[in-house]
């Protein structure tokens, strides 16, 4: 069983999505311990084989014996490992978080959207192990389509805005197809692996250039990087709960991931990562500034939070570009405290439309008295994203800036300032909001105590400890993962 | 050298096909159309995997027990149009999401012309 770990991270949740429905039919309670059990099966999964590749080296599974470039292998080391505990974590406590909303939609239609959220964590999960490019595509449909189907949950306008969503992804998968075909037509493989040693020959030619553009624009269009973000502000606004804060937590970060991965371990080989890298750092700079103005202007908190991950998204994108340890170091610490982070927030916020029956800046007002807990982790949460120690954002943050400052990149250290200026004052308004307010005279809501129930309260709460968490031990985590995730420089 | 050579048709052909779905997305104003278009575009790069296999002359990788065996070098490459198939997969699948979504939407706004769609949108806004 345990020679299979890493197929085992894939399988767990794709057959639970399956069989969702089914065992819904013969049991509510048994459907959601199967929502809540198979993400979490799939972190232990992910956990054990990450323990291994940290004492062997990477893993290299060869699925049905096949082995590569034939086959399709998945790979396990520091870095996909690391993602993938992440991401099933993540899944885990949004199936928690769902449990209650689930309960009042019909049995069949609980049972289709805790299916769907487990075939959206078995492609994330799929795309952040395999070493196989046209595996990958596969996978980003998987987890797309399956992210569609929750988003369109969320009412009449989330499903326009999934609309616009759809086609989007579809020309950025398309873009990726095609990259990923051009450099079969020049190489003949489709490993990773394989491809990198395969590149030299061919770098320079004008088909790779092509090829790398291709890729590149595809998987930005899927991370939201600005200008490329128009799709994401309304799809995360309107979507249910539950389903806003795994998607907006983890599916920009994954296909983050796949970029990084496949420049600096794939692309890297014909020099292509410097080029792509220096454009895409631009991008995160304007991403920055532009995610940050645009946020402060929003009068709805998840409209807000969705413009954040904008500019949060060009934080990583500069640390990508920086060819220095440093940079990426706090690049991929971002791209793991920022996941955690806006899954918290989103969940919280949630939590807030689920009592009060609204989103806006307004609804948080007094907010603090009526949601003690709640509150607590958002502001936890809220303080990580400006960059307060001893969150995880103060430390990512930290490490970005040295990294430009040691590359002697001043217009990207100085647009990390700014734009967490700017982040300090659209947060902290919330923050004061929620505590130096007085709640509004009369809602629809009775008065009192209004804390969410147990099972939506404590995966907010664990996000929030982990946000604290990754800040007091981030001296352990950079040393001991993020470490071994670096590519050669 | 001129730029488009006998050899290199087919890929201009796929990079014509993919512009023209890219331009459907973007001009037209129907949503239904915008899906059409979104459909020319994933045929673009089927068809670009599709035409990377051919062989002149070549034959499909069969290996047959009796009679004469084509050479290895004549097969035609079976590997792009597996991957095809699996593209074709994702493909219907999309357009089937993508025409659940329509459905809906033409349910709640009775149109699907984008122009009306937004109007009619901002008429019942219910909470800005």
């Amino acid at each position: 069983m345990s020679d299979h770990l890493p197929v085992l991270i894939v399988i767990v949740p794709l057959l639970a999505a399956l069989a969702m429905p089914l065992v819904a039919r013969l049991s509510r309670r048994a459907a959601r311990g199967l929502a809540i059990l198979a993400p979490a099966a799939a972190t232990l999964c992910a956990l054990g084989a990450l323990a291994r590749a940290r004492a062997i080296g990477p893993w290299h599974y060869h699925l049905g014996g096949w082995a590569p470039p034939w086959g399709i292998e998945y790979v396990i080391d520091a870095l996909s490992g690391s993602i993938a505990v992440l991401v099933g974590a993540i899944a885990c406590a949004a199936a928690v978080y769902a449990g209650p909303q689930a309960s009042r939609l019909a049995g069949s239609r609980a049972a289709l959207f805790d299916s769907m959220a487990l075939l959206l964590t078995a492609g994330l999960l799929g795309i952040v192990v395999t070493g196989d490019l046209f595996n990958l595509y596969v996978f980003l449909e998987i987890s797309s389509l399956s992210a569609y189907a929750l988003l369109s949950a969320g009412g009449s306008r989330a499903v326009v805005a999934t609309f616009r969503y759809l086609l989007l992804g579809t020309i950025a998968a398309t873009f990726y197809l095609l990259g990923v075909g051009y450099l079969y037509a020049l190489t003949g493989t489709l490993n990773m692996a394989d491809l990198t040693a395969r590149l030299p020959a061919i770098a320079g030619t004008a088909t790779f250039g092509v090829a790398v553009t291709m890729i590149v624009l595809g998987l930005a269009t899927k991370m939201a990087v600005f200008p490329l973000h128009g799709w994401q502000p309304d799809a995360y606004t309107y979507a249910p709960a539950a389903a806003a804060g795994f998607i907006a937590a983890v599916m920009s970060k994954v296909s983050a991931y796949a970029l990084f991965r496949i420049l600096y371990f794939v692309l890297q080989s014909a020099g292509a990562a410097g080029q792509a890298g220096r454009l895409l750092g631009w991008a995160g700079a304007l991403a920055m500034i532009a995610g940050s103005v645009m946020a402060l202007a929003q009068n709805d908190v998840r409209r807000m939070l969705a413009y954040s991950s904008v500019a949060q998204i060009g934080y990583i994108l500069v640390g990508f570009s920086l060819p220095n340890a440093t940079a990426m170091t706090g690049a991929l610490l971002h791209l793991i405290g920022h996941a955690v982070t806006k899954g918290c927030l989103f969940l919280a916020v949630g939590g807030v439309l689920w009592q009060a029956r609204s989103a806006t800046v307004g609804a948080l007002a007094g907010r603090s008295r009526r949601m003690p807990w709640t509150m607590a982790a958002f502001t936890v949460a809220a303080l990580s994203m400006v960059g307060v120690p001893p969150t995880v954002g103060f430390f990512s943050k930290w490490y970005l800036l040295l990294g430009a400052v040691e590359e002697r990149a001043w217009v990207f250290a100085a647009a990390l300032v700014v734009s967490t200026l700017l982040g300090a004052v659209y947060f902290f308004r919330l923050i004061e909001r929620a505590y130096f307010h007085e709640p509004p005279p009369e809602g629809g809501e009775p008065p009192g105590d209004a804390e969410l129930p147990a099972s939506m309260l404590a995966p907010i709460l664990a996000l929030g400890a982990v946000v604290l968490a990754l800040g007091a031990f981030n001296q352990s985590v950079v040393t001991r993962v993020i470490q071994f995730a670096l590519p050669e420089m | 050298m001129t730029l488009v050579e006998a050899p290199h048709l087919h890929y201009w052909l796929s990079a014509v096909l993919l512009l023209i779905g890219l331009y459907g997305m973007l001009a037209q104003p129907h949503l239904v159309r915008k899906l059409m278009a979104m459909n020319i575009l994933q045929v673009a790069v089927i068809m670009f995997f599709i035409s990377l296999a051919w062989k002149t002359g070549g034959t499909a990788p069969i290996t047959r027990t009796r009679g004469e065996h084509p050479i290895v070098q004549e097969y035609i490459n079976p590997l792009p149009h597996a991957l095809m198939l699996t593209a074709i997969v994702v493909s219907v699948s999309t357009t089937g999401v993508a025409l659940a979504l329509l459905i809906r939407i033409h349910r709640r706004y009775g149109t699907l012309d984008e122009r009306e769609l937004l109007a009619r949108m901002k008429q019942d806004a219910p909470s800005a």
